[in-house]
Order: C-alpha cells, then sequence, then structure tokens
C-alpha cells in the first residue's frame, strides 16, 4: 500500500511485490513443529541477522513504550511556537503546533505500533481461519472461500482502505474514527494473502498419514484443526504475522500521509501529515520531518529482517553456505570413498602375502 | 488444457472483483452521514451571506446535477453509464471542472515518473540479485543487505531521506515540484530541461526501491534455483557453469516477469506519497488535495483508475501465463 503492500501494496501500498516476494519465500515450507523447536533451543541457527532485528525492534518498542511514562512533556503539551529549533531542553524542537517533537514521536511510535499488533492479530486470526478451513475441509467450501479471497486479492487494498477510512472520518461511531477503527480496518482488508498461503499449506498437511491416524481414532474436524493441522503450520503463521505487523503499520502510515488517518491521536503516518502539511521540508525543520521517517525505516527494516531471519531458521532450504556445505560433505565423501578404494587393495596384498 | 475455457473462467473471476470493486467505490462514500452536497453548500454558505432561500435553490440545484435526488440504484445506474461514456463526473472542489481534466492533467506526470522508474529499477534489479546469489560470499552479503534496507523501507522514507539530504543538505536538486514557477507545461526542449532538474530526485528515490525488491526478489529465487535437483544434476553430468547459470536464469525469471507485470499494474497508485513528498502534480497530489476537500468524484475516479489498473495487469499476467506454461492451464481448469 504502499503502501499498504502489503501491505500489500499498501502495496501499497505497501508495494505489492513486496508481499508477493514474502509469500513466494513462504510458500512451499511445513517444518515439523518439534524438529523446529530442537533447532531452535540449540540456538546455533540463529544467525547475526536475527540479532540486529531484535535489536531493533527492541529498540522502538523501549521508546514507544516506555518513553512516554518518563519523558518530562507530553504529545499534546503546547511547548512553544512553530518550528522552534532543537534546544537543550526540547532536543529536537518543536512541531508545527509547538509540541515537543521527542514526545510527539514516542506516542506516535506506540500508536502506530499499537495499530500494527491489532491489525496484524486481525489479519492473521482471519487468514489461518479461512486459509486452513478451506485447505483442510476442501469441496465447495474451499472454492467458496478462495473466491472470496480472491476478489479481495485483487482490488487493491489501498483502494478500499482509502474509501473505507473516508467513511470512518465521517463516522459518528466514536471508538473507531480513532487508531482502533483503523487498525480493524486495516486487519479485515489485508487477511487474503495470508489466507492463500495458509490454505496451499494446510492442504497439504490434509495429506499425511497423522491425520488419517487422528480420523480412525474418531477425533473431530475443530479437534484435528487445533491439535494435527495448526502445530505444523505454527512457524508459519508466525512469520505471516510479522509481515501482517511489518504491513498494517506502514499502511497505516500511507492513509495517514494522505490525511485519513485517526482524528484523534498522533502516529508516526499523523506526524509525517502533518510535517508535509506545514511545509517542514521547505523551512528545512528537519527534526519535525527525519524523527519519525527514521523511526518508520527502523521498524519496518526491523520487522522484514525479523522475519526473513526467522524464515531462515524455520527453512533450512534458504540458508546460504548450503554450497559450501555440501562441498565439504562430497569431500568428506570422496576422502571415505578414496579410503575405501585403497582399503581393498591392501587387504588383497595382505592376502596375497598370506598366501605367499 | 483448453486455453479457451482458462482464460474465460479467469474473465469471470476479474469480473466479479471489477463488479465489487464498483459497488464499493459507488457505496462508500455515500454511506457517509450527510451528503456531500451539504459540504458544498455550507462552504459557500460560509464564504459570503447568501440568503437560507437562496441556499436552498443551490442545495436543490446541486442535488439534482449530482443525481443525489434520485433513489439508490437508480444512481449507480447512472454512476454506471456515465463510466460506460468514460464520464468521471465534476470535481466538487474546482467546480464546474471535469474529472476527466484533472485526471488527464496529473496521469503523465505520474506515468512520466513511474514508468521509466519501474523498467529501470527491474533490470538493475535483476541483474544485481543474479550476481549476488552467484557469487555468494562479500558480494552477496553487501548486495543482500543494503537490497533488504531499501525494499523494506516504506517508500517514501527514502524519498523524504533523499529530499533532505540532496536537496536540503547539498542543495543539487530543488526542493519540490515539477516545473519552475511561471513557466507551463509544453514539449519545448526549454520547459523540458527545466522539468529535468526536478525530476532527477523523484526518479531517483523510486527507482532505488525497485532496485531493492526486485534484488531481494532475483536471489532468493536463485539461491532456490541453485540447490534444485536439476542443478545438481547438470553438475553431475558434467555440464558447464556458463550453461547451468543459464538454466537457472530462466527459470528465475518467471516470478520476476511477473512483478514487473504487476508493477506496471500498480503504477498509477503505487507512488501516491512520493508523489506527495516532492510536492510533484501527479495522481498522488490529485489525490491528497481531494481529501484534504472532500471532493468525493476526484477521490472515487482515482480509487477506480487503480483499480482497473490492478485488475488489468492481474488479468494479463495470468493470461500470459496461461499461454506460456500449460501446467498451470492444466492446475487451474482441474481445480476450479
Amino acid at each position: 500500500m504502499s503502501g499498504i503492500n502489503p501491505l500489500s501494496e499498501l502495496e501499497a501500498e505497501t508495494r505489492n511485490t513486496n508481499v508477493a516476494d514474502a509469500t513466494s519465500v513462504l510458500a512451499g515450507l511445513t517444518t515439523h513443529p518439534r524438529r523446529a523447536k530442537r533447532r531452535r533451543s540449540g540456538g546455533f541457527n540463529v544467525s547475526g541477522r536475527f540479532w540486529v532485528a531484535a535489536a531493533l525492534v527492541g529498540f522502538v518498542i523501549l521508546m514507544a513504550f516506555i518513553g512516554p511514562l518518563v519523558y518530562p512533556f507530553g504529545a499534546g503539551e503546547k511547548v512553544g511556537g512553530l518550528y522552534d529549533n532543537p534546544s537543550a531542553t526540547h532536543l529536537l524542537g518543536t512541531d508545527n503546533f509547538g509540541h515537543d517533537v521527542i514526545s510527539v514521536l514516542m506516542t506516535g511510535a506506540r500508536n502506530s505500533l499499537y495499530n500494527g499488533l491489532v491489525a496484524g492479530l486481525v489479519a492473521t486470526a482471519i487468514g489461518v481461519a479461512i486459509g486452513v478451513l478451506a485447505g483442510y475441509v476442501g469441496g465447495w467450501l474451499e472454492e467458496l472461500l478462495m473466491g472470496i479471497t480472491n476478489v479481495v486479492l485483487a482490488v487493491p487494498a489501498i483502494v478500499v482502505l482509502i474509501l473505507i477510512s473516508i467513511s470512518l472520518q465521517n463516522t459518528s461511531v466514536g471508538f473507531l474514527k480513532g487508531i482502533m477503527g483503523l487498525a480493524l480496518v486495516i486487519g479485515f482488508t489485508s487477511w487474503p494473502w495470508t489466507a492463500r498461503a495458509v490454505r496451499a499449506q494446510a492442504s497439504s498437511v490434509a495429506t499425511r498419514e497423522h491425520i488419517d491416524i487422528a480420523k480412525l481414532s474418531g477425533a473431530r474436524t475443530p479437534g484435528i484443526l487445533w491439535r494435527d493441522v495448526l502445530p505444523y503450520l505454527a512457524s508459519y503463521i508466525v512469520m505471516a504475522f510479522v509481515l501482517q505487523v511489518a504491513g498494517a503499520i506502514l499502511a497505516e502510515a500511507s492513509l495517514s500521509m494522505l490525511g485519513l488517518g485517526p482524528s484523534d491521536v498522533v502516529s508516526l503516518g499523523v506526524q509525517l501529515h502533518w510535517a508535509i502539511a506545514f511545509q517542514a521540508v521547505g523551512s528545512g525543520a528537519w527534526w519535525a520531518f527525519l524523527p519519525p521517517t527514521i523511526i518508520l525505516t527502523l521498524v519496518s527494516f526491523g520487522l522484514l529482517l525479523l522475519q526473513s531471519s526467522l524464515d531462515e531458521l524455520f527453512n533450512p532450504r534458504l540458508r546460504r553456505g548450503k554450497r559450501k556445505a555440501m562441498k565439504a560433505a562430497a569431500e568428506r565423501r570422496a576422502a571415505a570413498a578414496a579410503q575405501l578404494q585403497t582399503q581393498p587393495a591392501g587387504l588383497a596384498a595382505g592376502a596375497e602375502e598370506v598366501l605367499a | 488444457m483448453d486455453l479457451g475455457r482458462y482464460i474465460g473462467k479467469k474473465l469471470v473471476w476479474y469480473v466479479v472483483a471489477l463488479a465489487a470493486a464498483l459497488v464499493l467505490n459507488f457505496l462508500l462514500p455515500r454511506l457517509i452521514p450527510g451528503n456531500p452536497v451539504d459540504t458544498i453548500v455550507s462552504s459557500l454558505a460560509r464564504g459570503g451571506n447568501i440568503s437560507s432561500g437562496q441556499q436552498k435553490t443551490i442545495y436543490e440545484a446541486f442535488m439534482h446535477q449530482f443525481g443525489l435526488d434520485q433513489p439508490l440504484w437508480t444512481q449507480f445506474l447512472i454512476y454506471l453509464k456515465n463510466l460506460a461514456h468514460g464520464n468521471l463526473g465534476v470535481s466538487f472542489a474546482s467546480y464546474p471542472t471535469s474529472v476527466n481534466k484533472l485526471v488527464g492533467q496529473a496521469v503523465p506526470w505520474t506515468l512520466a515518473l513511474q514508468l521509466p522508474s519501474i523498467v529501470i529499477g527491474w533490470i538493475i534489479g535483476n541483474a544485481l540479485g543474479a550476481v549476488a546469489a552467484f557469487r555468494g560470499g562479500r558480494w552477496d552479503r553487501g548486495v543482500f543487505t543494503s537490497a533488504l534496507f531499501l525494499s523494506s523501507m516504506p517508500y517514501y522514507c527514502l524519498s523524504i531521506i533523499l529530499l533532505y539530504v540532496f536537496a536540503l543538505q547539498l542543495g543539487l536538486f530543488p526542493v519540490g515540484g515539477a516545473y519552475s514557477l511561471g513557466t507551463t507545461p509544453s514539449f519545448s526542449f526549454g520547459f523540458l530541461s527545466d522539468a529535468s532538474t526536478y525530476y532527477w530526485l523523484p526518479f531517483l528515490s523510486l527507482v532505488l526501491v525497485m532496485i531493492g525488491g526486485q534484488a531481494v526478489g532475483m536471489r532468493s529465487m536463485a539461491i532456490y534455483e541453485l540447490g534444485s535437483d536439476y542443478v545438481n544434476f547438470s553438475r553431475g553430468l558434467g555440464i558447464g557453469q556458463r550453461k547451468i547459470v543459464g538454466y537457472i536464469f530462466h527459470n528465475a525469471m518467471l516470478p520476476q516477469i511477473t512483478g514487473l507485470a504487476l508493477s506496471i499494474g500498480t503504477m498509477v497508485g503505487g507512488a501516491l506519497i512520493t508523489e506527495l513528498v516532492f510536492n510533484y502534480p501527479g495522481m498522488g497530489s490529485l489525490l491528497f488535495n481531494a481529501i484534504s476537500a472532500n471532493d468525493y468524484p476526484v477521490i472515487q475516479s482515482v480509487t477506480l483508475i487503480i483499480t482497473v489498473a490492478v485488475l488489468a495487469a492481474n488479468f494479463a499476467v495470468e493470461v500470459v501465463y496461461g499461454i506460456v506454461d500449460p501446467r498451470i492451464r492444466a492446475a487451474k481448469t482441474k481445480e476450479n
């Protein structure tokens, strides 16, 4: 979406290609959950990338949730004029309303994360529910659900988001006007690709033997779905969730920058919206637009990096250095073969000696 | 197996999607409590002293003009009829300018910015991604990390940073807009060279993001192919490295070509916010202004154009895939 690419598109938005790439990377893996766990607890496959990603995301989370508690100024507090220069009391100056930029930034980041979390949960829940039902049950239900999914997927998410947000801004229902309403809308529009990807996985799990055994032992369908299908998709769902969160944060930012953001609270996108609307760039007030840009970049980069390092953890086929390992294995085999070749010769020689 | 049936089935799905989009596009803005004419009339009333009688006349005239006094389904039929004639309606905010004219002014800027950056970014990105996958090592790490960074930062964030560094700090490019004040758009040399100084920065920001996304995609495709059975088998047969690289490239390209087609489809709506950041007079700025002025006909037209472009590109990709790859055709006709 670009936006909403995810976000697709947000892709939207979010550029659609990002999500498409991610799905194509995601496609075709179901790790045995127990084996994956052992590998994780072993810890030797957690790459440096994972720690960089965790540090980035952790930094933003700390800033967003701890920051407002200890920072002396509130986000809605007028402490200066239009774009006051950074000073000792206000390290990043003030924004167009005269609010302290650091304070707005921290509160905005918190709301953006909150939005991403809610939207990500909603989208993942709907996507997994539809995908698992369609993939496991199959038949007409699958055709119906996937038909709906494909139609929703075909209409660009950013368009639906724009149209719904316009209606939301004028709604009389209070809580829908805020960040919560936006998060729900983003969640309800961004589930299709998760549903499609999960369906493919679920229908492959559905053909495995342990499902037959569960059926034979009299388990009911909901029980099978919960105990025998979902655990096999867990690693997959976690990654899809991380992508959904990233997509939702960007979708919110795109919408807010277009002027369709929550009306009563700040978010990173709202902050950027006002900075652009009040000519912060033209007047050289870098402190008004660079901080939210950088935080948005860090969150987005951190989450996608987290997803890709999790992907590498769960899906050994993507791991780099596989060729090297294969070469080493080939060399070992070659050495063993060479040894085997000399051994029979040695044995033969020994036998000859004995015979002689 | 049957190509005609395959295309027909796909066509049905896309028509359903288009219908859903049209209904959404028509209905959602009309669900807003109070109708858009209220907004115009009240803003008119705020501007000058209009008596309540005049206000009522104006209100009724507008209601009739926009067909809002008709029942909803008649309005929808009128909407469809107008669309079929290529008539996007009349703008509220800059009444009586037609939306067609506003869109006609904005689209060329967006296309001129997006089409070259998508095509050039696609070519460079794929080349970089393939090289990174084949060479591995430090090359791979450098290219992959920077490409991942570029593709996973929001595209407008890169725009803002580039604008700050190159226009504000270094002063190499103008800060925003598409041409100097006082010049009028034309195809003269003077105007084009003036516009090109404004063009570089938005272009650069879009092209870099495109390179990043494509390089990441191509790299992972190529790595996936590098480990596949046919590559191992070819190696085992002693086929030359160069030839194997050719095979890999061939197979890794197919999804990338889809990516190109889809990017071209999302072209109109793909860089709305970059245009905003650079104050570039394309579809993004048009949408932004329409949103701030509650100009529903313009908003609806922009969203409609984005939808139609995306649907058309998706449909084209599916048809081409069906022609190129018989397996998809067979699977799809069986599956659906």
